[in-house]
């Protein structure tokens, strides 16, 4: 068992109350931060931790928080990104619905780094019973002076709120979900201005996941040099992982950065092996949006290491034969996964997901989704695998935000790693549509 | 258009709870709260958004009705025409599908005898599909309301949930819940 920085207590029972919550150390690095550190000093210290972005992106939070712009006189807001959308994803409503108390007091201690007296917690829509969760933890926390008005007799202010979004993927963007926290359609912003400049209602603002805001009470209580000395080179810390699709035993595991991959398939500690002692096919190891891998470049890298969990390792390759570790949202597929069906059902969720406010990402989008159809439904032509591949490569890089991007990626790496088995759908659409039916041909060689 | 806004009207709970969302954000900022106050029109008329609601969420918010239909027509949790007494929202992405959310939602089509996006004939449900309600370790699943239910992937597991939701009451509206 590794170190637990954020679900150590969480199975305590009564640990989203505030009374359980502070009797296993809740709310100590409010304590601490504001009665003894400068919030100069609190960012330092997330600076030193190393901690990344725990969203998708992997940038350094403590870096984006030292971008903050501080003109006087203006307000400066923090707002979470509790709008997990990703497919894949569900780490953070897992997190939020069992131990609520935990955002809140990183909400608390990262507004104070920041200077921010008002902040926000974004969260999905479709989140309503979530919503409800954090409201009466915030509320406890506003009764016991820890939200409010001279918090603990610090001098320091904070409001803190919820707000919900209304179903739609593309506000996990951070400047779309500012749009949309301002009442407006989720469409993302160019960029610059950064939202550190200017972000919600003009004024800077951070944006972060709820995953990085709650690891820094815990970075806060034991120092950001002892958060670095976990996990794995500049992959720092724990993460926590939702896996799912065909294992053993889906869920939330929160890893040490570093883990083997073969490890966290197999051992009954995490995944607990492929189910119905069928064999491993394929990964995508960070959300939908990530590259899919057949299984000898998830065990391995190309070079034969063995590839673990962390920035690093599941990036090593590039996009040739490596992924991304993402939001990680560890999806696996077994031998009886069909990849195009399951290509075409991702191509449809960001067709449907896109703003439309880009032309490539609007069309682009469409397009790949009407051809896999095709393909997986038994009327497409050889050329159709190309054209996947071309208009994926127009739309990505050629959009605002990175939804152009997440849309071609999952496409162009099922090609890249699985093109005879499209290749089979349209050579044999009768066979390829048959109920149950599955491409059982070898898998794409590994290409370096 | 005054008689068509004086059609709806928000329960007292309801004003108190909008009152709440707007004080949330700067003098001047209002319409931010228009996404919260949709998710208690909803609640409160019946499970859609009317334009009549939409009028009148305008005019609480001291906006142009467009500012409202813009932003209720981006959002795919409104809904824009009358629904059943129970909406399943049915999850069909991929992560679901590893684990036979495909099969569930044509238990359900053949059930109900509907298709997807429709309501069945006595008004009991409609069929709504989703993409990803997070809960990807526990698919095939679908929300009603503000529950999940999870690992539907046997027939008597659908059949059990739908006789169960034929005795299901409608909940509580939006802002009662939140007490």
């Amino acid at each position: 068992m590794g170190l637990k920085i954020l679900t150590e207590h969480i199975n305590v029972p009564g640990i989203e109350t505030l009374e359980v919550y502070r009797k296993h150390g809740g709310y100590r690095s409010v304590e601490k931060a504001l009665k003894t550190m400068t919030p100069e000093e609190v960012v330092e210290e997330v600076k030193t931790a190393g901690l990344r972005g725990r969203g998708g992106a992997g940038f350094p939070a403590g870096m984006k928080w030292s971008f903050l712009a501080k003109p006087e006189g203006v307000p400066r807001y923090l707002v979470c990104n509790a709008d997990e959308s990703e497919p894949g994803t569900f780490k953070d409503r897992y997190f939020m619905q069992k131990n609520p108390h935990a955002l809140v007091e990183g909400m608390i201690a990262s507004s104070y780094a920041l200077g921010a007296n008002t902040s926000y917690i974004y969260i999905r829509g479709e989140l309503m019973f979530i919503l409800r969760i954090l409201e009466k933890a915030i509320a406890e926390a506003y009764a016991a002076g820890l939200l409010g008005k001279n918090i603990l007799g610090s001098g320091y202010d904070l409001d803190l709120h919820v707000a919900p979004g209304g179903g739609a993927y593309i506000c996990g963007e951070e400047t779309a979900l500012l749009e949309s926290l301002e009442g407006k359609r989720g469409n993302p912003r160019n960029k610059p201005p950064f939202p550190a400049v200017k972000g919600l209602f003009a004024s800077p603002t951070v944006v972060n996941n709820v995953e990085t805001i709650s690891s820094v009470p815990w970075i806060i209580n034991n120092t950001g040099a002892e958060y670095a000395k976990v996990g794995i080179g500049r992959s720092t810390g724990t993460k926590l992982i939702s896996a799912s699709g065909n294992i053993n035993n889906p869920g939330v595991y929160e890893i040490e950065l570093g883990v083997p991959v073969e490890e966290f398939i197999y051992s009954d500690e995490y995944c607990g092996g492929i189910w119905k002692g069928k064999q491993l096919k394929a990964v995508v190891p960070g959300g939908s949006s990530v590259p899919i891998l057949p299984k000898e470049l998830i065990l391995k890298t190309a070079a034969g290491e063995p590839r673990l969990m962390s920035y690093e390792s599941l990036s090593d390759g590039g996009f040739v034969s490596g992924s991304m570790l993402g939001s990680g949202a560890f999806i696996v597929f077994d031998e009886d996964q069909c990849i195009v069906r399951n290509t075409w059902n991702y191509s449809r969720f960001y067709h449907h997901e896109s703003c439309g406010q880009c032309s490539p990402c609007r069309e682009g989008t469409g397009w790949m989704e009407k051809v896999l159809h095709r393909i997986e439904h038994g009327h497409g032509h050889q050329q159709d695998i190309d054209l996947l591949v071309s208009v994926a490569k127009q739309i990505e890089g050629n959009t605002i935000c990175p939804l152009g991007d997440a849309a071609a990626w999952p496409v162009a790496s099922a090609v890249r790693h699985f093109r005879e088995e499209f290749e089979w759908h349209i050579k044999h659409p009768k066979e390829a549509t048959a109920p149950g039916a599955v491409y059982r041909g070898q898998l794409a060689e590994v290409t370096a | 258009m005054a008689e068509t806004i004086n059609e709806v009207q928000f329960s007292e709970a309801g004003m108190a709870e909008i009152q709440r969302y707007i004080s949330h954000y700067p003098e001047g900022r209002q319409k931010s709260a228009i996404l919260p106050i949709l998710h208690i029109a909803q609640a409160e008329f019946g499970g859609w958004v009317s334009p009549e609601a939409m009028d009148k969420i305008a005019q609480i918010l001291n906006i142009q009705p467009i500012e409202v239909y813009e932003v209720a027509t981006f959002y795919t949790m409104f809904n824009l025409k009358p629904v059943g007494k129970h909406v399943l929202e049915v999850c069909r992405t991929g992560p679901c599908c590893l684990r036979g959310a495909d099969q569930m939602i044509d238990m359900l089509k053949q059930k109900l005898n509907i298709e997807e996006g429709e309501t069945t004939a006595d008004g009991m449900f409609t069929l709504k599909p989703v993409e990803c309600l997070a809960s990807c370790g526990s698919g095939p699943m679908l929300q009603v309301r503000e529950k999940y239910y999870e690992n539907l992937d046997t027939e008597e597991r659908v059949d059990a949930f739908l006789e169960m939701m034929r005795n299901t009451p409608v909940e509580t509206p939006y802002h009662q819940v939140s007490k």
